[in-house]
């Protein structure tokens, strides 16, 4: 790994070095490096690219990590990456994908991760993309999040859009069953002329299934977003949905979140807002000394914390 | 030392320009510890907002130790040691309470600047990791405001109407806290209120009605006057029916 796939690794996966637990590195198309534990088996699939993460019912405290680097320009990276949580298990894992174009043709990975938790276990699922590189080429993911949450289990999905991602289509499903519930934190920053849209669309399948959706967005210069958050009460359940936003330049953000109700015990909320910086926010850290462009920065860096 | 002179302000009103602030002329000194009061819409906050640089003057001087710092935005005015604690503070999600203290303070926070937040009756083990948004009740926030400018070596420190939203318990001890900054600080500190204790601490009030300083003076002097308008501030002659409030501010 050169220094460049070492910063990558650093920003979208937080690895200094090789991580403990299990993990795989994929580099422009290709797995460079694997390490499975007694727990957690990772196996490459044979009818199509991508890789079967499997951990073991009970399994607790442990991680995987499973960066993507691409840093060849005019490749397109296909990887469909399945992984079974088994009853019990209480699990991190860690899946960035970092491009660094330098040329004029795009980079483009587009990645399908289907989960299923079982029984009583927990999932915690960290996904960070970042985009760099001075060449014209566009730097192009489009991530498609499929989970499926049993009874009893926990899924939280953070998903993180840190900069440099041109284009970006975004699609999460997930179904929660009974007593299962699932927490989504989106954070997003657009700029220059990128284009993100994000669809989640969760369904509460199973009694007293719940669900909340937090969506924190940036737009800036000419950039242009779209949030289609979702949920569906199909049980007694409770579901929350909240977007925030805020605009700066001539970036353009549509929010359109959606709940549906086809069950008479099910309580949906939804929230959206949009909009500049309150003036009030500059004023007050500028008059505890800081500058107007510390305090914009100060200001955008706690909202997409 | 501050030195207000010939100051006027006129912001634009729905309707208009409106005249805020009209020919506003002291000099506050250091170590003393003056309070501004007066009715509502008299002028008080942005006669603070003037001097933390928010709003421009329209005319007039600010003179700060010696150097006039009327053309400085509100960045220059802080870093040279100008403070003010909101009325209503803003919110802020993803910021912490430890966050902000940090940002307000220069530097990484230590156990002792901590205390900060005991001064304003907050415990900090409970509030450092909060985050300064909606979770927080108004007078948390307005404490933790508070606390933002203590943490801060001032040379002019204004808190505006302290007290607002402030339970019984915190405000008592926000009032020994004042005491205690005023008996230890160089720092000239004006507090905006109409709460009685907050004037029983001041060297001077001032009070600030219809956009001007209609007096200045101790307690002794300034209070009769206040409690000779409370009763009724009507402009409509109804000083027969005095007695009956109700109907008098009808």
């Amino acid at each position: 790994m050169n220094a460049i796939d070492k910063y990558i690794l650093h920003t979208v996966a937080g690895m200094h070095d090789i991580p403990q637990g299990a993990y795989n590195i994929r580099k422009n198309g290709a797995g460079i490096s694997r390490n499975t534990t007694a727990n957690i088996d990772i196996r490459t699939k044979e009818d199509k690219p991508g890789i079967d993460i499997i951990v073991k019912p009970g399994t607790i405290g442990e991680s995987v990590h499973i960066p993507v680097i691409l840093t060849a320009e005019g490749l397109e990276d296909l990887v469909y990456n399945t992984f079974d949580i088994g009853e019990g298990a209480d699990i991190l894992i860690v899946a960035g994908c970092g491009i660094h174009n330098p040329g004029n043709q795009n980079a483009r990975h587009d990645g399908v991760h289907d989960f299923i938790v079982r029984k009583g276990a927990r999932m915690r699922y960290v996904e960070k993309h970042y985009g760099e590189g001075n060449g014209q080429g566009q730097k192009i993911l489009n991530p498609k999040t499929i989970v499926e949450v049993e009874e009893d289990g926990y899924a939280e999905l953070e998903l993180v859009q840190i900069s440099g991602v041109d284009n970006t289509k975004r699609d999460t499903v997930a179904r929660l069953h009974k007593n299962a519930h699932m927490l989504v934190t989106e954070r997003m920053l657009t700029d220059g002329n990128q284009f993100a849209e994000s669809k989640i669309l969760v369904e509460l399948v199973g009694q007293d299934a719940s669900t909340r959706i937090i969506s924190r967005s940036v737009a800036r210069d000419s950039s242009q977003q779209i949030f289609y958050p979702r949920v569906v009460g199909l049980n007694m359940c409770r579901g929350h949905v909240q977007c925030d936003a805020i605009i700066m330049h001539q970036a353009q953000i549509r929010s359109i979140p959606e709940i549906a109700a086809n069950h008479a015990d099910a309580q949906l909320v939804h929230e959206a807002a949009i909009g500049k910086i309150a003036g009030e926010q500059l004023i007050k850290l500028m008059s505890i000394g800081l500058s107007e462009a510390e305090a914009e920065e100060t200001i955008l860096k706690g909202f997409l914390k | 030392m501050l030195e207000i002179s010939d100051l006027s302000l006129t912001l634009d009103g729905d309707k208009g320009p409106v005249e805020v602030l009209r020919d506003i002329n002291f000099v506050l000194r250091d170590h003393l510890l003056y309070v501004f009061t007066g009715p509502n819409g008299g002028g008080k906050s942005s006669l603070a907002k003037v001097i933390m640089g928010i709003y421009k003057p329209t005319s007039g001087k600010i003179i700060l130790n010696g150097e006039d710092i009327t053309s400085l935005g509100v960045t220059e005015r802080a870093r040279l040691g100008v403070g003010y604690a909101f009325q209503q503070p803003p919110r802020f999600k993803g910021l912490t309470v430890g966050e902000l203290l940090q940002l307000a303070l220069g530097k990484e926070l230590s156990v002792q600047e901590c205390n900060y937040l005991y001064d304003v009756g907050l415990c900090p083990q409970d509030y450092l990791e909060r985050e300064v948004d909606a979770s927080l009740s108004g007078g948390e926030l307005k404490r933790i405001e508070i606390a933002t400018l203590l943490a801060r070596d001032l040379n002019v420190a204004i808190y505006d109407e302290p007290e607002a939203g402030i339970d019984l318990w915190s405000f008592s001890r926000l009032t020994e806290t004042f005491q205690k900054l005023h008996d230890r600080c160089e720092t000239t500190l004006i507090l905006i209120s109409h709460q009685e204790r907050i004037l029983s601490l001041a060297d001077e009030i001032i009070l600030v009605a219809d956009g001007t300083v209609k007096e200045k003076g101790s307690k002794d002097v300034i209070w009769p006057l206040i409690m000779g308008d409370a009763i009724c501030t009507c402009p409509t002659n109804c000083i027969e029916r005095a007695e009956d409030s109700v109907e008098c501010y009808r």
